[in-house]
């Protein structure tokens, strides 16, 4: 618990005159996830390249596990499992040849290789296709066999970049699971997506970059409250009453917008305070609520204020390279 | 070394197996055998290395081999001829390299690889030993083709060994070519492009197919000149299949067997860095 698990210090990857990563920092405690949310384009792919060792940065370091990418490679390389953006398993590879394969490159012992194989296999719910070549796996399966390969020699830190891109809903969630397990059981997680919910339901804080630079860090709830007022929404029960509850509420808020069709009141709030104090207002009046409840903005939200642009647009430099 | 050969409990209590620091030969290997399942999942890798020269054997032997007049060779054109084919499916080796590499670089397997600890080197080294053996297995079909039709080896047992000992130092030094042009070239189609309009001129533009004599002066010049020709001249020599070299012909073809050897050594040197670093610089972007 005395030094973080990953560790960035002002990272910039340089190509040519484009600044890909811009002084990236950054720090993740042992046994917590961390969520790089960004853009397509945004820098996260070459800054898990350059944690891992695969890309040398232009300047600044990081460290995994303790070990300094720069000075230290293999020490990283043996404490970290990678999980590419596309899954990098071999295709004409059974997914028991895929592990045997990755586990004798680790350097572990034969017998080691296959019960641990099947063990994972196992926990993926692989056994069955274990003996098939990864060819006829559907895109969930070579996810799931892929992170059973990264974590073939139980390494204690694990990148994952974009795990769940191109993966159908189901088989997203199914991952999901299989991620929270591995946290439980003490695995440091970095993780890169695109998908502001992924980042909600998985990472203990996230990091947002754009264009290479940080733009925001904090838990999923104080990215949330940083970027715009939760709000108050309250429906009551017959339309008639929707002008007296209005004025009530106008006496104790300073905005109240009012949507007749849905019969619906929403007003901005602070907290779970606000909200007690309103409901405790209406308890006392003769007006019937349908619902009362505080809205907080979602990460999509967070996303557009921060940045100006929703999460799945291409930044305008993307644009401006694929035309 | 105690923290990497032992078992070792993380604080955050994850128990983590034993990891043994692994020599480049055991890395190259694993790399290897893994190469080597893919030809054995999709044979149909090797037809380049067999059918696709056993038909150049039976079309220039049966089809050409009427019109191209070799006096002189005990069996004709047809044994002649085998020196030829077996200089050009060695050349093959470096498109053989450098379509697997790129494959494996283009579908992220590279870079899995490399975020592994092992030595980088072991992914050249292992691709290069599956793709000798791929072209060795096309020599050794060559030659089982050859002795059908009427192909014998006249010389020592010894010269013959060394006809295959260069052909072997050849297709190491083509290794590198593959490499240059695996890690240069972004798509595999890109790869077969850039290699069947090189290479097809490149060995059939020496004596491969047909003795250079009659050719135009210029295109003769070319040929001799040309490092396949030397390879193919040595390898002749050696198993006594050759023509008496004409008096008029260019240096080379002379000194066949010392000719490819400075070859060999010579491109080995220029494209072993080269190759080195366009694959440092593809993969460490």
């Amino acid at each position: 618990m005395t030094s973080p698990a990953i560790e960035a210090e002002h990272l910039v990857k340089k190509f040519g005159d484009t600044t890909a990563v811009d002084d990236v920092s950054f720090s993740v405690p042992e046994g917590s996830v961390l969520g790089l949310l960004g853009p397509n384009g945004a820098g996260k792919t070459t800054t898990v390249r350059m944690m891992t060792t695969l890309a040398k940065p232009t300047s600044g370091t990081a460290r995994v596990a303790g070990h300094d990418v720069l000075r230290e490679p293999d020490a990283v390389r043996r404490s970290m499992g990678l999980t590419g953006q596309a899954a990098t398993v071999d295709e004409l590879l059974t997914g028991r040849e895929n592990l045997r394969l990755i586990g004798s490159l680790y350097g572990l012992s034969g017998s080691y290789v296959k019960s641990a194989g099947a063990d994972l296999l196992e926990r993926f719910s692989l056994t069955e296709a274990a003996d098939r070549t990864v060819k006829t796996y559907s895109g969930g399966m070579r996810r799931r066999l892929d992170l059973a390969v990264s974590l073939i020699a139980t390494p204690p830190v694990l990148f994952l970049d974009e795990p769940t891109t191109g993966l159908d809903p189901r088989s997203r969630v199914e991952l999901w699971e299989v991620l929270r397990g591995l946290v439980k059981d003490g695995t440091t997680l970095l993780l890169t997506t695109q998908y502001l919910e992924e980042a909600d339901q998985l990472a203990d804080r996230i990091v947002v970059i754009d264009r290479g630079q940080i733009i925001a860090e904090g838990t999923p709830l104080e990215l949330k409250d940083r970027s715009g007022k939760a709000s108050l929404v309250l429906t009551v029960s017959r339309a008639e009453d929707l002008q007296t509850a209005a004025d009530m509420l106008r006496q104790r808020v300073s905005e109240v917008h009012v949507d007749e069709a849905a019969r619906q009141l929403t007003a901005p709030a602070e907290g779970l305070r606000d909200m007690t104090r309103i409901a405790a207002v209406f308890e006392d009046s003769s007006i019937e609520l349908d619902d009362l409840g505080l809205k907080r903005p979602s990460l999509d939200d967070v996303f557009l204020h921060l940045t100006g642009h929703r999460a799945e647009e291409p930044t305008e430099t993307e644009q401006e390279q694929a035309s | 070394m105690t923290t990497d050969t032992t078992t070792r409990q993380s604080a955050s209590g994850i128990a983590r197996p034993e990891i043994k620091p692994t020599g480049l030969l055991r890395q190259s290997l694993a790399i290897t055998r893994r190469n080597l399942i893919h030809i054995k999942r999709m044979p149909e890798m090797l037809m380049d290395v067999t059918i696709q020269p056993v038909m150049f054997v039976l079309l220039f032997a049966y089809v050409f081999g009427g019109s191209i007049a070799v006096k002189g060779s005990p069996a004709g054109y047809r044994e002649w001829l085998m020196g030829g084919i077996m200089g050009q499916t060695i050349a093959f080796a470096s498109f053989i390299v450098a379509v697997g590499l790129t494959a494996d670089i283009d579908k992220g397997i590279v870079d899995r690889m490399r975020s592994l600890p092992i030595n980088p080197s072991a992914v050249l080294v292992g691709r290069s030993i599956s793709s000798l053996l791929h072209s060795s297995i096309g020599i050794l079909v060559m030659s089982v083709t050859g002795l059908f039709v009427g192909w014998r080896i006249r010389g020592s047992f010894a010269e013959a060994v060394l006809a295959y000992a260069l052909l072997l130092l050849w297709g190491f030094a083509m290794i590198w070519i593959g490499i240059l042009v695996g890690s240069a070239m972004r798509s595999v189609e890109a790869v077969n492009g850039l290699m069947f309009t090189t290479m097809f001129p490149i060995t059939f533009l020496a004596n491969t197919f047909a003795p250079t004599d009659n050719m135009p002066h210029f295109l003769r010049v070319i040929a001799e000149w040309n490092p396949i020709s030397s390879l193919v001249q040595a390898v002749r020599q050696l198993w006594g299949n050759d023509l008496p070299v004409p008096a008029d012909a260019a240096l080379p073809l002379h000194h066949p067997i010392i000719t490819t050897l400075i070859w060999t050594v010579g491109l080995t040197l220029v494209m072993a860095p080269l190759a080195i670093r366009a694959f440092a610089k593809r993969t460490e972007g």
